[in-house]
């Protein structure tokens, strides 16, 4: 039953993936990216009972922390052009 | 028994609307429905495949720890899709409307 969920989760990231790969515009790459980094955490807690090895979830949780923050930040470099921080919209490469 | 079966179909129902958010953030038209497929699988796939894990461990640390990642998924993944929406909106991408050309163009401005 796990291997199908799985299976699943698989499945979806490759179509997360292939859009990711096509998709026409940034956004749609991070929205795809984000769906990927989701899908990896479901993986992990997942397997971590494919392989009943419950430490795996530590590993889900804190990949859960890190795609919140590196879909941000990816956004915020995405539409001001800079990390550090300047509400200035001119300077951005958008 | 039952809490098993109960399980077993959370987590197909979950791997389902996986897959249903794959295939719609693949064939959808434009960037803000391709969001809202992703949005359905951030949130209620994600939460079903969790419950049916947890009602598999039982009242464990490894339930807790999947508490933990659902009400941490239950808090970002809305703010990351609003976020994402509120700045391609706010880049000028226009969502696609009724009698526009079809998809495929892309559009950068």
């Amino acid at each position: 039953m796990f291997i199908a969920v799985t299976l699943a989760i698989l499945v979806t990231i490759g179509l997360a993936l292939a859009r990711a790969l096509a998709g026409p515009t940034t956004y749609d790459r991070i929205a795809a990216a984000n769906m990927f980094g989701t899908k990896t955490v479901l993986l992990i807690a997942v397997l971590a009972f494919l392989s009943d090895r419950a430490d795996l979830l530590d590993i889900a949780l804190v990949y859960a922390l890190i795609n919140f923050i590196g879909v941000i930040a990816a956004l915020k470099l995405v539409t001001r052009g800079n990390f550090h921080g300047s509400s200035d919209k001119d300077s951005g490469i958008i | 028994m039952i809490i098993d079966i109960l399980s077993w179909i959370l987590l197909l129902t979950g791997g389902a609307l996986g897959i249903l958010g794959g295939i719609g953030i693949h064939r959808f038209p434009d960037f803000y429905t391709r969001l809202h497929a992703g949005g359905i699988t951030d949130t209620l796939c994600a939460m079903l495949i969790l419950t049916g894990l947890a009602l598999q461990a039982g009242w464990s640390l490894a339930a807790f720890k999947l508490g933990m990642i659902f009400m941490f998924l239950f808090f970002t993944s809305p703010t990351a899709s609003h976020a994402l929406a509120s700045a391609a909106m706010h880049s000028g991408l226009k969502p696609r409307l009724e009698g526009d050309e079809p998809a495929g163009v892309p559009h950068h401005d």
